[in-house]
């Protein structure tokens, strides 16, 4: 029965091809234009670190002084140097990191390679392990380098291809700055979307080449990059960020239970109370535990823009699909005398109403392939833009059946109402008028 | 004409009549609000940057190895000169940023040392005395820095030189309706006396989150003497642009090859640094722009479908109606007529909806309210599309001869 119909469907979409590539064409537009910016929607908001993300946590202390105090105000989106390492001597977490970005001068052992500068990530040993950082060669650094200041360096997979063509580099001697650094570890590519772990550094930006400790890059001077927010006398001192009321450090806790997390909010809490009795915050206590995928909302890590173009393309496609209901009643309508028969002939009304659903069912599918090929195309033209993150967008599969279920189910939603409607015909009345 | 004729019958088409409204409803909530994303976008990238934009240039020069900041001020003054020598070049300072940059220093101004809630927000522009005659920016009162006054700026330094010049937005705001030369003002480290007031010049960045402070700036008489490095911004001869921009690298790195100028954008021309600047908001005016089009073309051309039907399905009735004496011109116009009616049912809820659409857009997307003009526009522009789509379809209605009310189907 069902190829019968597909059969009848055919024929019908064949008779008025004009008004059958209007629909088909209608929907294809609105389902590009949905999906290309559905996809880069879906791309940017996605999880950084699927598995691991739900037991990451960005802790938020209030450090700073009476100065333009409002209550209820956010707490700073990074910590000072002395409460972050006060936090990582702790460990009260499953896992934790400080750390902060920056950039250093690279200058290579080869001649006739110039110097050049490569961003830097300063953090401690837990990083790689918390946030699960894949391994080509070697490893991460120890917590007995983070005390020793250990002049050691993880670099990443297109760094080591630049600079040893690729082989195993571990052991090696980098120079960085004025220092020489042992290469103990090259990772595999790794580029967490969105750069989760520092938002100040471009929220789609590549992870760092370089990967020394925290402890290390502050013994070897490194510059600092990022934002760093003071009160009071701080500021502008960079030498001495250790002791300056300035927050320009990100801390990251890994908490594996509900009950942990209780219990480090908790410990925060109990935190402040203390450094505010030893007078060193002035404000109430105001600790915040946000976990990874709240942190990305917080700092609306997506685009204002993306979304606005996003509810503007549902719109489109809204207006698209009206344009395709009209057509199809219009076209469905004009069939009732041939409908009129076939009822007059024994099929119930059930059989027709599949009949016509199945005919926009079709129209549904070519749309489909047209969307899906509007979609590569408008996601070409995404790609070609500079953003950040214009090459993320790539249709992945499950963008892609989403794509085929939307154009399908749009077009069986648009024909629901022409369906019903053309099923209406009293069978008697249109043999009348024949 | 008659109306009454036409509303009885499309109470005979509420499906279609009703799809066709929505449509134009729809459509013209989409298309106002888009017109006036398109709008807001465009005079944003519009506003003046105030600088000789034609002619000039910013090199990013970063230091390799460490250096006291005695070293980098004097590393920075030997470059200066190397670019000042150069044949195609008119002048060159140093800073820290420059306009458009897209970021950078940005901090209080305060009017009083004990203030707690800031005067104003201001980007803080580093210059010599070759600053203003580099970016061609003109003098709305006082005076130049002199290059006695200009001093190095470490990284441990705090900002509080003892005279600075202020753009004529800082001065306005700080100062209304009064002379601010000679007046004072407070930088984190302290107080300083303006002695020129700026005419015209842009922010480093012009992001929404800047433009509390648009066109507000500082200019202080420092050099940043870092050991990571500065910007040079240069001002090349008239049409010695390109010239200069190929030159002054290579001059630079004759000199002293211990740098690193990035081959990508280490060198840009102003034109670059303001497609840089404003290519999210080019982008965005020119999809909206796009999706205007392909709207109005899909309403346009369901328009055209569902009449050609009606068309077809009243044959017969238009056939009779002729016999009965009605002109072409009258079918034409009965078309033309029921297309008017429908079409301004449509943009009634369509106005509503658009500016329902524009209220939630405000309360998410930092949008402004939608004027008025913009609305009235879109009705417009839907109304005659409705008129030009039912043409053709109206037309071939026209040309049914009256013999038809005598054939049966």
């Amino acid at each position: 029965m069902f190829s019968y119909y597909l059969d009848l469907a055919l024929r019908s979409l064949g008779r008025n091809k004009m008004l059958t590539a209007l629909m088909v064409l209608a929907i294809a537009l609105g389902i590009g234009a949905s999906m290309t910016t559905l996809t880069v929607l879906h791309v940017l908001s996605g999880d950084p670190l699927p598995g691991t993300s739900g037991t990451l946590f960005y802790p938020q202390l209030e450090p700073r002084d009476m100065d333009g105090f409002e209550p209820g105000m956010e707490p700073p989106r990074q910590i000072t140097w002395i409460d972050g390492m006060n936090l990582l001597k702790a460990k009260r977490g499953d896992r934790q990191a400080l750390m902060t970005g920056g950039a250093v001068p690279v200058q290579p052992a080869q001649s006739g390679m110039d110097p050049f500068y490569s961003d830097a990530r300063y953090t401690s040993s837990d990083f790689f392990s918390m946030f699960q950082v894949p391994f080509l060669y070697g490893r991460g650094w120890s917590a007995a380098d983070d005390d020793n200041k250990a002049r050691v360096v993880v670099i990443s997979r297109t760094l080591n291809d630049k600079l040893f063509g690729g082989k195993d580099s571990t052991g090696q001697t980098l120079r960085l700055k004025e220092g020489a650094f042992r290469v103990i570890g090259v990772l595999d590519t790794w580029r967490p979307n969105p750069h989760f772990y520092d938002v100040n550094m471009g929220n789609y930006s590549n992870a760092e080449d370089i990967f020394v400790p925290l402890t290390t890059s502050r013994d070897m001077r490194f510059d600092h990059n990022g934002s760093t927010d003071c009160w009071g006398t701080g500021g502008g001192d960079d030498d001495h960020a250790e002791t300056q009321p300035c927050v320009w450090l990100q801390f990251w806790v890994q908490l594996d239970s509900a009950a942990k997390v209780a219990a480090y909010k908790e410990y925060l809490e109990h935190y402040s109370q203390e450094q505010k009795a030893l007078g060193r915050f002035e404000r109430p206590v105001n600790v915040r535990l946000p976990g990874l995928m709240e942190w990305l909302d917080i700092n609306k890590v997506v685009p204002g823009d993306v979304k606005l173009q996003t509810w503007l393309a549902l719109g489109f496609l809204v207006v698209c699909l009206v344009n395709t209901v009209g057509l199809m009643l219009a076209k469905f309508l004009r069939r009732t005398g041939e409908l009129g028969v076939r009822r007059a002939l024994g099929a119930s009304k059930r059989e027709v109403f599949t009949q016509l659903l199945i005919e926009s069912g079709v129209i549904g599918l070519a749309g489909g392939v047209g969307g899906l090929l509007l979609a590569f195309l408008g996601l070409w033209l995404v790609r070609l833009q500079p953003s950040s993150y214009a090459s993320l967008a790539h249709l992945d599969l499950s963008m892609l059946v989403m794509t085929f279920l939307l154009a399908v189910g749009a077009s069986l939603l648009a024909g629901l109402l022409p369906a019903w409607r053309a099923c209406q015909v009293a069978p008697a009345l249109q043999l009348k008028s024949q | 004409m008659q109306i009454k004729p036409i509303l009885s019958a499309l109470r005979r088409h509420k499906a279609g009549t009703f799809l066709i409204a929505m449509q134009i409803a729809l459509t013209l909530a989409i298309v106002c609000n888009a017109l006036f994303i398109i709008e807001q976008r465009l005079a944003h990238l519009s506003e003046p940057s105030g600088v000789d934009e034609a002619n000039i240039f910013v090199v990013q020069n970063e230091w390799v190895g460490s250096s006291t900041a005695e070293q980098a001020d004097a590393k920075i003054r030997e470059d200066l000169r190397v670019l000042r020598e150069l044949p195609g070049v008119q002048d060159a300072t140093p800073s820290n940023s420059y306009p458009l940059r897209g970021g950078g220093w940005d901090d209080a101004v305060k009017l009083k040392p004990d203030q707690l809630q800031d005067s104003s927000g201001a980007t803080i522009y580093f210059a010599d005395d070759h600053f203003l005659d580099t970016l061609g920016l003109k003098l709305a009162a006082g005076r130049n820095f002199r290059a006695e006054e200009i001093t190095p700026m470490n990284v441990r330094d705090r900002l509080g030189p003892p005279v600075v010049m202020v753009t004529k937005a800082l001065a306005d705001k700080l100062f209304p309706g009064e002379d601010a030369v000679g007046r004072t003002l407070y930088l984190i480290g302290g107080p300083s006396t303006i002695v020129g007031v700026v005419d015209l010049l842009q922010a480093q960045s012009v992001d929404r989150w800047a433009s509390a402070f648009a066109y507000r700036s500082v200019i202080v008489p420092k050099r940043l003497a870092i050991s990571l490095g500065a910007f040079y911004i240069v001002r090349a001869r008239p049409g010695q642009l390109q010239a200069a921009m190929r030159a002054a690298p290579t001059a630079l790195f004759q000199h002293n090859p211990r740098r690193i100028i990035n081959e990508d954008d280490g060198v840009l021309s102003f034109a670059e640094v303001r497609a840089r600047a404003y290519e999210r908001d080019r982008g965005m005016a020119i999809l909206m722009g796009v999706i205007c089009v392909v709207l109005l073309a899909i309403t346009a051309a369901g328009i055209v479908g569902l009449t050609s039907f009606w068309v077809g399905q009243r044959r017969r009735q238009i056939g009779v109606r002729r016999a009965l004496g009605a002109t072409r011109q009258d079918i034409l116009q009965y078309f033309l007529t029921e297309n008017l009616l429908i079409s301004c049912g449509g943009a009634l809820v369509g106005t509503v909806l658009a500016v329902a659409i524009n209220l939630w857009l405000v309360t998410r997307f930092e949008m402004h309210r939608l004027s008025l003009m913009y609305v009235l526009g879109g009705v417009v522009i839907l109304l005659l599309l409705g008129q030009g789509a039912v043409l053709a379809p109206a037309m071939r209605a026209s040309r049914v001869p009256p013999v038809e009310a005598t054939r049966s189907v």
